[in-house]
């Protein structure tokens, strides 16, 4: 049984804030288009596919429906994750090492654009009978963790300001961000009040684009034209769904999700022999906690260790969803998009030196406690 | 889709609720209640699990978004890798598929498998639901609902081989008797043909009595590997074949006389089986009825008969329970009742109970050694099958 699958075509569209002349079919064939010209494969030879949905985010109900016509995948084995980007990617993997696939498609798209009051669906993701009587912003619930956050960690505000201020300065040399920036920390610090202590700057923008990777068992990918990129490891868990059960300062699932990846690729020291983490950072203080549990720290382990990965980029070269833009449950496999490019020395701009193993680490958004995470290496 | 070398994975245990038009437990309850049942029936703990696959149909009918999420506890997904797979009716045979997927793989060697629906919070009725369910621009301005585009397509298919709504009616008085033997039954029933046919016509030609109930409920199996299966189960029942195809989303352009989807994913299930002649191979087959004429439908997909046949060898009792093939021993969605994924698990279970001896007064004669279970879903295109033997 062979543990790895290669990552053999990259598609990505560049992310933007609106996309009023491409519907979100369009936007999936554009980056399909990509995906199969760079790993040099015909939609005919490819045995699965997985694609990474909700019904209230699309609009549409069971909207699997819509995803085989623009992935060339009509009469083929589909299905749908109705969940996080790398819980999609997860599956498209079981594909392959379970054997019963050889060259399966990830896809994954955001038509943000579209979705008037993302508050209010987030709102019905509320428990019906416990949490959503209170009427509660679900922006208030990430503000409430970042108030436990910073309490138990003992991070000042500014801190998570910075973080603010380094990806949005870092999405402008991205290519594909929507939301680079050059801010100052005082900006940040004196935005728009969302939520004590959330400001509107520490929250992700949400952003229209679509992702698809193809995936090949190794010694199919080494058969064909692209690059391969190897995920060595993938993990994924969930935690206490409900508000009043579940650890506020910690991101549990994050832990348990790159524990397994870790496991799974083999990875003893995550710290020393990572060379750039892209951790979920839906909201700025996301990304301590996040980076946390990449390196396995207790809260405020980020500011202290985790301080000199940030200062020489290896955290969120790409800028984060804060820079590029947040896509939803797509944003998890964009941001795997463009850490597969830096492992190829293919980010332009973007590109760090050096980058043979990197890890990305993702969230579903309030008010979930579940994500994921997963283990990149060069072939 | 090639297959290399996979590890055989069997299921241990199955559990399911009652099926009931309006349960007073909340999805979280029904998929703790199903999910029990199964870990007990395995004899293993919820913290011997080390992965959950959920699935539900859409969160339009609960009103929840992000559906998985809120049922994770509930299903048994606490701190455990835990995700929802969906592909619309037929996920409920597809969460077998993905949980083989996470054994197979090697990555698990017990994993749980849940499918939950509680479709009556949608007021007045969940048909109204199904509005969001086409496409905006085309076809959600003609107010569609599925009993119209399903009744579109039960008279192409009578049209195309010349069938009668009396042979179809005969689908729903056996599958309703069948399910008088089922215990989580809602809508079981000794009816004729006569009084199928003498129901309310609710888009014609389907009468009230050839479409399966609104229903909550929910459905649960255990999966293991060979070597902790064979520790765990006295009668372990394999997993021989899993198939699956999603055809167009433009099903105005298609004959909707043949399911070709359902044929392709059984083949891809029949190959992996090594299954070459499915007619003498199968013994006992739980083929997807929300409708009456689906159950035919599916069968001719599934190449258990002849395009267009099916409804004659109902006739003259290919089918019933001691006929040459039973199908739908359980009662299916038409007898037992259709909480959409949970009703697809549930037909996954009837072979499992089937093929172990333990159906009791559903029991198929001559100990069936290989039985098939089929789903299908969204906009007539998605057919999910799998092939359990022991």
């Amino acid at each position: 049984m062979d543990n790895l699958v290669a990552i053999a075509g990259i598609g990505l569209t560049p992310l933007r804030p609106v996309s009023p002349d491409l519907s979100f079919r369009e936007l999936v064939f554009e980056a399909a288009t990509r995906a199969y010209a760079d790993a040099g494969v015909d939609p005919r030879d490819v045995d699965g596919v997985v694609t990474v949905a909700e019904d209230l985010h699309e609009g549409t109900s069971i909207t699997d429906e819509y995803t085989p016509d623009q992935l060339g995948a009509v009469l083929k084995p589909v299905q749908t994750v109705a969940g996080d980007g790398l819980q999609g990617l997860a599956a498209a993997c079981l594909l392959i090492r379970s054997g019963a696939a050889d060259v399966v498609v990830v896809e994954a798209h955001s038509k943000a654009s579209n979705v008037l009051e993302h508050e209010e669906v987030l709102a019905i993701a509320l428990d019906p009978l416990y949490e959503r009587p209170w009427g509660l912003d679900p922006h208030a619930v990430a503000a409430l963790e970042m108030r436990r956050y910073l309490h138990e960690a003992g991070v000042p505000e500014r801190a998570v300001a910075e973080v603010v201020v380094a990806n949005r300065r870092r999405a402008l040399r991205n290519p594909f961000a929507a939301y680079g920036a050059d801010l100052t920390v005082e900006q940040v610090l004196t935005d728009t009040m969302v939520a004590d202590p959330l400001r509107a700057a520490m929250m992700s923008q949400t952003a229209d684009g679509a992702v698809v990777l193809v995936l090949a068992a190794p010694e199919t990918a080494r058969a064909l034209r692209g690059r391969p990129v190897m995920v060595r490891g993938i993990g994924w868990a969930s935690d206490e769904p409900s508000l009043s059960g579940r650890p506020w300062a910690e991101a549990t699932y994050a832990h348990l999700a790159a524990a397994m990846a870790y496991r799974d690729a083999g990875l003893r020291a995550p710290g020393g022999q990572v060379d750039l983490f892209e951790v979920d950072d839906t909201y700025a203080h996301k990304q301590l906690q996040h980076l946390e549990a990449a390196l396995g720290l207790p809260p405020g382990g980020a500011l202290r260790e985790g301080a000199a990965l940030a200062a020489a980029d290896r955290v969120n070269a790409s800028g984060g969803h804060l820079g590029m833009g947040y896509g939803y449950d797509a944003s998890a496999l964009m941001r795997v998009a463009v850490t597969a490019l830096q492992v190829r020395g293919e980010a332009g701009p973007m590109q760090l030196p050096g980058v043979r193993t990197a890890v990305v680490l993702s969230w579903r958004g309030v008010p979930t406690t579940t994500g994921g995470a997963v283990v990149l290496s060069a072939a | 889709m090639r297959r290399r070398g996979s590890r055989r994975v069997a299921v241990i245990g199955a559990g399911l609720s009652r099926f009931v038009r309006r349960a007073l437990e909340t999805g979280k309850e029904l998929s703790y209640y199903a999910a029990s049942q199964a870990l007990e029936s395995a004899g293993v703990r919820r913290r011997d699990v080390e992965a959950v696959v959920m699935a539900s149909a859409p969160d339009a009918f609960d009103g929840q978004h992000m559906k998985g999420e809120y049922l994770l506890d509930g299903a048994g997904g606490y701190r455990k890798p835990y995700f929802r797979v969906y592909v619309g009716g037929g996920s409920g045979v597809f969460s077998i598929i993905s949980g083989w997927t996470l054994v197979a793989s090697g990555m698990f060697d017990l994993v749980l498998v849940v499918a939950e629906e509680k479709m009556s919070p949608t007021q007045p009725h969940p048909q109204a639901a199904f509005i969001t369910i086409f496409d905006h621009t085309i076809e959600r301005p003609l107010g569609p609902n599925l009993l119209w585009i399903f009744a579109l397509e039960q008279t192409r298919y009578m049209q195309t081989y010349g069938i009668r709504n009396e042979e179809i009616a005969l689908v729903s008085v056996k599958n309703k008797r069948n399910a008088l033997g089922h215990p989580a039954s809602q809508v079981a029933e000794a009816v004729t043909v006569e009084q199928v046919l003498a129901s309310e016509v609710v888009a014609w030609p389907v009468h009230r009595l050839m479409v399966s109930p609104v229903s909550d409920g929910a459905a649960a199996i255990v999966l293991a590997s060979e070597r902790v299966a064979r520790r765990l189960s006295p009668r372990p029942v394999w997993v021989e074949g899993i198939g699956w195809s999603l055809d167009t989303s433009y099903w105005g352009n298609r004959d909707l006389a043949y399911p070709r989807y359902v044929e392709q994913a059984a083949r891809m299930a029949y190959a992996m089986a090594g299954i070459t002649d499915p007619r003498r191979e199968i013994h006992v087959v739980e083929p997807y009825d929300p409708f009456a004429y689906k159950e035919l439908h599916h069968l001719e997909g599934l190449l258990l008969a002849d395009r267009g046949k099916a409804a004659e060898d109902l006739v003259r009792g290919r089918f019933d329970r001691d006929g040459e093939l039973p199908s739908t021993p359980s009662g299916g969605l038409l007898g037992v009742g259709n909480p959409i994924a949970a009703a697809g698990l549930m037909k996954v279970c009837e072979i499992f109970w089937q093929l172990r001896g333990e159906a009791g007064p559903r029991q198929v004669p001559n100990n069936p050694r290989r039985g098939v279970a089929q789903a299908w879903g969204d906009l007539m295109q998605i057919g999910t099958v799998v092939v359990l033997g022991v």
